[in-house]
């Protein structure tokens, strides 16, 4: 049983780092969203065979569901040329894996990672007979209050802040405008005017040219 | 039998590639961010190792507060993207430099 776990996790984290490489090398960048897709949900899968349930469902909810559509979206909404986009990725290629591979070997001497060969301990949340929602949801709703509060703040601030950034008046467009229609004043648009009921005296020399 | 030491390497093996997809689409904004969500789901997977192998909570709370401001952070930066290719007709890194002195 154990052993089939380890195969699995060996399965996605190898999907995970296959799916982490197309994203920066694609060309397309539509195909790069769709294959970061491909990353967060094997991604998903590893953090459920480390018991994190909530967060693996939250971040297919929240990443998958939300955040990448929101990127496909604007991917497709803009009218990219990639050809400018594409030079200098051979340049920056020899560099970069360079950048990448040492520190790739330096985090992995800090990790040790023939020290830390260390065996999962029974898992926290089943020890205290709850599910990991329960255990997660306790510390965040006690300790953790006033940083989840800040959270959803944080979050009402983006809204506010990607609306009027994205928000654009054209003019010369006619569209209804409510608010000034709801405002307008019958006073300043028909104007009753006193005056006599009788005919203006018939004059036929004056009106014929 | 998983180790604490395959999370872990995971993570660092994911971030070590956002890091070097920073360097080779360094013209490309879109993938600019994207390099930058591979980031935070590498620093995610450590968190969930650490608090999985420490029986702490606080870990996977702090992957919920990561998730919540990795969020807000794609968009506005996607808002900014999109004003930026409205105003400019491009997302070339190298093309926007109006503020350089």
């Amino acid at each position: 049983m154990a052993d089939f776990q380890l195969w699995c996790f060996y399965a996605f984290a190898a999907i995970t780092v296959g799916a982490a490489l197309a994203v920066i090398s694609v060309r397309n960048p539509v195909h790069a969203a769709l294959c970061l897709v491909l990353t967060f949900f094997s991604t998903a899968c590893t953090w459920l065979l480390a018991d994190a349930e909530f967060l693996a469902i939250a971040l297919v909810l929240v990443y998958v569901g939300a955040v990448m559509v929101l990127f496909l979206f604007v991917v497709m909404m803009l009218d990219l040329d990639l050809d400018p986009l594409r030079e200098g990725f051979v340049r920056g290629l020899p560099f970069g894996l360079v950048v990448a591979v040492v520190m790739l070997l330096e985090m992995l001497a800090l990790i040790g990672v023939r020290a830390m060969q260390i065996a999962p301990p029974p898992e926290a949340a089943a020890a205290a007979g709850q599910s990991n929602i329960e255990w997660l949801a306790t510390a965040l709703f006690t300790e953790f209050l006033l940083p989840f509060e800040v959270a959803a703040l944080i979050l009402t601030v983006g809204i506010v802040a990607a609306i009027p950034l994205t928000l654009r008046r054209r003019a010369g467009v006619k569209a209804q405008d409510v608010g000034r229609q709801v405002r307008t004043n019958p006073r300043d648009r028909v104007r009753v005017v006193k005056m006599a009921a009788v005919k203006p005296a018939a004059n036929p020399e004056s009106t014929t040219p | 039998m998983i180790t604490l030491a395959h999370y872990l390497t995971l993570g660092a093996i994911l971030f070590c590639i956002a890091v070097a997809g920073v360097f080779i689409n360094r013209k490309n904004v879109i993938v600019l961010l994207m390099a930058i969500e591979l980031m935070l789901l590498a620093v995610n997977t450590n968190f969930i190792a650490f608090s999985r192998w420490l029986g702490d909570p606080s870990g996977q709370v702090f992957v919920f507060f990561i998730l919540t401001v990795a969020a807000a952070e794609a968009a506005i930066g996607l808002a900014i993207l999109v004003v930026l290719f409205r105003n400019r007709a491009t997302i070339n890194v190298t093309e926007i430099d109006s503020m350089k002195g």
